[in-house]
C-alpha cells in the first residue's frame, strides 16, 4: 500500500536568477498513516516550506508529491481545495485567524465548507475549543485573546474536522511550557486514539520528544531521520 | 447549501465591517437618490410646461411685435408696437377665427377699504375669456355696451379677490386703482401657478377701451391673441394674419416683417427646447453624483482588498474552493448594492415627491429612471467587489496568506 504522504525529489525555489533561493533542495520523504513526525532544524532550513507543500498550500518547483498514492500535481485547484477540506488540518506559524471574528466562528469555518449544519457545527466547534482549554472564550475575537490562546484557537480549527492529517507549524511557539505540554498531550491523544497522522514543526527538543519520528532539516535537505520511542501522554 | 452558507458568511462579514458596508451602501444610495430626484424634477418641469401649453389649446395663435434675429419676439424696445386697429383688421379680414383678444397690461395697486394689493391690470376685448380659456367663478363678463364705451368695470383674478376681499363676495363692490374706480362685476375661477411659478390668477381684467382711456392713454397693445375655430386651420390662419399685418404696417414684399405670428406648436417647441436644456443640465448633475458615488464604492472596495486577500487565503487553506469564496463575495457585493439601491430609490422617490409637490410639478417616474442608476451603482459595487476577490481566489493559498 502507498504511504499516506510521499515526497519524491521535491524542490522549492523562491525567486529567479541570482536571487534564487532553494528553500527545499530535493527532498525524499515517506510518512505512513498514523505516524507522529516532528520536523526540526535551524531557522530558514525549509521546514515551513516543506509543511506548506505537504498541506497543499504551495506547489513544488520540481519533484512529485503523492497523497495516498495520488500525484498532487495532477489535481486542479478545486480538487486541491477538496483534498484540504476533507483530509487536512493546518495550524499556521502565524495563526491566521479571521480578524474581528469570534473564536467559535473561526473554529466553525472549516465545517461550513464541509456542509455541516449550524447546530452540529457549533456543537463540534465548542467541543474543539474545550479540548484546547478555551471554554468560556467562544465569543472572544482574536484581538481579545493572548498569543497562546490564539494559537489554541488555530489548533482547535485544525482539529474540528477530524482530519486524516494535522500539519502544525510550531503549534507551541507562543505558549508557556505547561500549556505546551498540555497541547502535546492533546496531539498525542489524537494520534493514538483517532489515528490522526501528525506532522509538526518545532524548535524544541522537549516537544519533539512526543513524536515517534524526528526529521532534521538543514539548508533545504533532510539530514537526519530518526525513529524514537515517543514520550508518554503524561503532562 | 453553498448559497445559504455564503449568505451566512456575508451577513457575518457585513456585521464585522460595519463601516465599510455602510460606506459602500451610502455611495450607492446617494448616487441613485440624486439621479432619480434630479431627473424626476426635470421631467416634471417639462411635463408641466407641456400641460400648460396644452391647456391653452391647439387653436391658440398670437401676434407680437419684433424682428427676427433680434433676440426673438418682443426683444427690442424700438420696434413698432401693435395697436387696436391691427386687431380690428385681423378680426375683419381673416376667416375662421373664433376670437380676437388684443392685450395690454400695466402694474398698479388696487385698493378696497383698508386692503391694498399690487397686481397687474389687463385690458382686453370680450373674446379674452374664450381665447385664453378663463371661466367665471362669480358674477358676469362685460356687456357689449361696457366694452364699447369703456365702462369702469372689472373682473378680478382669484388672487386679487382673496387679497382684497377675503371670503366676502366682491360682485357689486367698487375698487380703486390709482385715481380710477372700478365696479367689480365678476371673479375668475383659479388657474393656479404657471410652469414658471408665476401666479396666473394675480390680475384684474378690464375692458380694453377702459384700459386705454384711463390707464395707458394710448392705442397700443402688447400682443394680440387669436383663436382658430378649427385647430387644423391654424397654418392657413397664420399666413392670412401675416398678410393682414403686412398691409397694416405697410411693409413692402421685400421687407423683413417687424412682427411675429406664432401658433402653439411653435411655442411648444420653443419652450420644449428650453426645458430639455434644463432637463439635461439636471441629468448631468445627477450623473456626476452617480460617478462620485461610484468612485467612493470603488475606493472602499479596493482598500479592502489587502485585508480580503488574507481572508481569502485563510478560507482557501481550510478547504474553500475558489468558487465558494467568490459566491460569498459576490453575494456580499450584491446585498450591499441592493440595500443601497433600495434605500436610494426610496429616498430618491421621496425627494422627487416632496420637490415636485413643492414646486407644483407633476411627478413623472418610470421604471427606466429607477432601474438605470440602480443598475449602474450595483454594477460598480459588484465589479469592484468581485474582481479583486476573483484575483485573490485564483492565487495559491500560501501566496494569498503572505500578502500584507
Ligand atoms: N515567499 C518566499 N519568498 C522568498 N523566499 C522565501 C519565501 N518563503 C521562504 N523563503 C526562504 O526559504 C527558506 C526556507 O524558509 P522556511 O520558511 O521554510 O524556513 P523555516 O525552516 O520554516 O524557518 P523558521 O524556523 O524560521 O520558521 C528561507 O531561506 C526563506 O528565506
Ligand atoms: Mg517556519
Amino acid at each position: 500500500m502507498a504511504p499516506l504522504l510521499a515526497l519524491d525529489g521535491v524542490t522549492k525555489i523562491y525567486g529567479r536568477g541570482e536571487a534564487a533561493v532553494a528553500a527545499l533542495a530535493g527532498i525524499d520523504l515517506e510518512i505512513a498513516a498514523g505516524e507522529f513526525v516532528a520536523l526540526m532544524g535551524p531557522s530558514g532550513s525549509g521546514k515551513s516550506t516543506c509543511l506548506n507543500i505537504l498541506g497543499c498550500l504551495d506547489v513544488p518547483t520540481a519533484g512529485e508529491y503523492r497523497f495516498r498514492g495520488v500525484a498532487v500535481s495532477r489535481l486542479d485547484r478545486d480538487q486541491l481545495a477538496l483534498l484540504r477540506r476533507h483530509y487536512l488540518g493546518f495550524v499556521f506559524q502565524g495563526f491566521n485567524l479571521l480578524p474581528r471574528t469570534s473564536a467559535l466562528e473561526n473554529v466553525e469555518l472549516p465545517l461550513v465548507y464541509r456542509g455541516v449544519g449550524g447546530r452540529e457545527r457549533r456543537r463540534r466547534a465548542r467541543a474543539a475549543l474545550a479540548a484546547v482549554g478555551l471554554e468560556g472564550r467562544e465569543r472572544h475575537t482574536p484581538a481579545q485573546l493572548s498569543g497562546g490562546q490564539q494559537q489554541r484557537v488555530a489548533i482547535a480549527r485544525a482539529l474540528v474536522t477530524d482530519p486524516a492529517v494535522v500539519l502544525a507549524d510550531e503549534p507551541t511557539g507562543n505558549v508557556d511550557s505547561a500549556r505546551a505540554h498540555e497541547l502535546m498531550a492533546l496531539l498525542v491523544g489524537l494520534n493514538r486514539e483517532r489515528g490522526i497522522t501528525i506532522v509538526m514543526v518545532t524548535h524544541e527538543a522537549d516537544m519533539a520528544a512526543y513524536a515517534g519520528r524526528v526529521l532534521t532539516f538543514h539548508d533545504g535537505t533532510i539530514v537526519g531521520d530518526e525513529r524514537q520511542a515517543p514520550q508518554g501522554a503524561a503532562a | 447549501m453553498i448559497v445559504w452558507n455564503a449568505v451566512q458568511q456575508t451577513l457575518r462579514q457585513v456585521r464585522r465591517n460595519p463601516m465599510r458596508s455602510a460606506l459602500t451602501t451610502l455611495g450607492i444610495l446617494i448616487g441613485v437618490a440624486a439621479v432619480i430626484a434630479m431627473i424626476a424634477l426635470g421631467r416634471g418641469a417639462a411635463a408641466r410646461v407641456n400641460q400648460d401649453l396644452a391647456g391653452l389649446g391647439q387653436n391658440l395663435l398670437f401676434v407680437v411685435p419684433g424682428t427676427p434675429g433680434q433676440g426673438g419676439p418682443g426683444a427690442a424696445a424700438s420696434v413698432r408696437s401693435l395697436d387696436v386697429a391691427d386687431a380690428a383688421a385681423i378680426a375683419r379680414e381673416v376667416d375662421g377665427l373664433a376670437g380676437v383678444a388684443p392685450l395690454v397690461s400695466r402694474g398698479g395697486v388696487a385698493v378696497y377699504g383698508g386692503a391694498s394689493w399690487r397686481t397687474s391690470i389687463t385690458g382686453s376685448s370680450g373674446d379674452y375669456l374664450t381665447v385664453l380659456k378663463w371661466k367665471l367663478a362669480r358674477g358676469r363678463a362685460f356687456s357689449e355696451a361696457e366694452l364699447r364705451v369703456g365702462a369702469p368695470v372689472c373682473v378680478l383674478g382669484h388672487t386679487v379677490h382673496r387679497e382684497l376681499f377675503g371670503a366676502v363676495d366682491p360682485v357689486g363692490a367698487t375698487i380703486r386703482v390709482g385715481s380710477v374706480s372700478f365696479r367689480v362685476v365678476g371673479v375668475f375661477a383659479a388657474k393656479g401657478s404657471s410652469s414658471f411659478g408665476q401666479d396666473q390668477d394675480d390680475f384684474i381684467y378690464v375692458p380694453l377701451a377702459t384700459h386705454q382711456r384711463r390707464i395707458t392713454g394710448s392705442r397700443e397693445v402688447a400682443m394680440i391673441f387669436l383663436s382658430a375655430a378649427d385647430p387644423d386651420a391654424s397654418g392657413r390662419i397664420k399666413t392670412d394674419v401675416e398678410a393682414v399685418m403686412r398691409t397694416q404696417r405697410r411693409l413692402q414684399p421685400t421687407d423683413t416683417p417687424d412682427f411675429f405670428v406664432r401658433d402653439m406648436k411653435e411655442a411648444a417647441s420653443m419652450v420644449g427646447s428650453i426645458t430639455s436644456v434644463l432637463t439635461s443640465l439636471l441629468a448631468a448633475i445627477a450623473a456626476i453624483s452617480l460617478v462620485v458615488g461610484g468612485i467612493g464604492i470603488m475606493n472602499i472596495m479596493l482598500v479592502a482588498v489587502s485585508e480580503r486577500t488574507r481572508e481569502i487565503g485563510i478560507r482557501l487553506a481550510i478547504g474553500a474552493r475558489g468558487r465558494d469564496v467568490l459566491a460569498q463575495f459576490l453575494i456580499e457585493a450584491i446585498a450591499l448594492a441592493a440595500l443601497g439601491g433600495i434605500a436610494g430609490i426610496t429616498l430618491g422617490l421621496g425627494l422627487s415627491l416632496v420637490a415636485t409637490s413643492q414646486l407644483g410639478l407633476p411627478l413623472e417616474i418610470d421604471a427606466v429612471l429607477v432601474l438605470l442608476p440602480f443598475g449602474f451603482s450595483a454594477a460598480v459595487g459588484v465589479i469592484f467587489g468581485f474582481f479583486p476577490a476573483r484575483k485573490a481566489a485564483r492565487m495559491n493559498p500560501i501566496d494569498a496568506l503572505r500578502r500584507e
